[in-house]
């Protein structure tokens, strides 16, 4: 009787202790995860509908008009005075010179006056440039700062996410992809 | 005299309607807030945060409430563009339904280890 019961109690002691070891690995793993938000980079999402307000003509235009063509687009979110686009905009001039890629520009929450001059000063990589006054626009495309830049096969569908500032390798991958 | 006086209460009255409406908006457009993470702040939503982000993502809700979506409806455009993660009160889906099994699982499990310990 003594050590059924016994037995009983290290079978309730066992079960504890792989109780406590699963907790414990779930917890171990869980610390290797960042904290901060990652965002999915590779997910096929639809082109957003909008109309936006031309940066040179002030003019009001629909998106369908600014992606007409058959062609892979890059949608690059930008500011005069956000840093890290300053650096990335050489390898947008770069960028420029492939001719089956089309670069749209998207200045985010800036003085329209510094923005110019920051083109006028570093070069226009853009074959047309929008105005995202209160950011809702770059909302529409998924993004959640700046710089970030976006890839637009030629079915118009959002293939690649870049956040942050562009590199070589990332034109590299780019180059790829079109060609 | 009489016509002045039903005039203004026709006009108090349509007022009134109009502060309710923009009242219960104000109401949905806060429970929507508190409701959506902020991704580039730590541990707080876009109602506590006046980051970039969440200003734009302000004017978004506000502009989807004015255009009568419903609170369902927001957090699917929400969740479209950003997956699951903005939303702090996860869907029951095949990705959370663990999340949301687990503790009820836990719960039904104390249960019977309790009824066996007191044996009533």
């Amino acid at each position: 009787m003594y050590s059924k019961k016994n037995m009983k109690n290290k079978i309730n002691l066992i079960i504890l202790f792989l109780f406590l070891i699963f907790c414990f690995i779930i917890f171990y793993k869980g610390l290797d995860n960042p904290n901060t938000y990652t965002p999915q980079n590779n997910i096929e999402k639809n082109l957003p509908i909008f109309k936006a307000q031309d940066f040179f003509t002030n003019t009001h235009i629909e998106s369908t008009s600014v992606f007409r063509e058959e062609s892979y687009y890059i949608v690059n979110i930008w500011a005069s005075w956000c840093v890290p686009c300053r650096k990335e905009h050489s390898l947008l001039m770069e960028l420029n010179k492939n001719e089956s890629i089309k670069l749209i520009g998207l200045n985010y929450k800036d003085n329209l006056g510094n923005a110019k001059k920051f083109i006028n000063e570093l070069g226009n990589p853009y074959m047309q440039i929008l105005i995202d006054k209160d950011g809702t626009l770059a909302v529409d495309f998924g993004a959640y700062g700046v710089p970030e830049t976006f890839l637009i096969d030629k079915n118009k569908k959002i293939i690649k996410k870049f956040v942050g500032p562009i590199n070589k390798e990332i034109i590299e991958e780019i180059r790829l992809i079109v060609e | 005299m009489k016509t002045l006086k039903i005039f203004l209460i026709i006009f108090s009255l349509i007022s009134f309607s109009q502060v309710e409406s923009g009242e219960e908006n104000d109401e949905l457009k806060n429970k929507i807030l508190k409701n959506i993470r902020c991704l580039i702040c730590q541990g707080q939503s876009v109602y506590d945060s006046e980051s970039d982000f969440a200003s734009s993502i302000k004017l978004i809700v506000d502009r989807k409430i004015n255009e009568e979506l419903k609170e369902e409806k927001i957090y699917e455009f929400l969740r479209e563009k950003y997956g699951d993660w903005i939303i702090y009160d996860p869907e029951l889906s095949k990705n959370t339904y663990i999340l949301w099994l687990l503790p009820l699982l836990l719960f039904l499990l104390g249960g019977v280890i309790i009824k066996k310990k007191i044996k009533f």
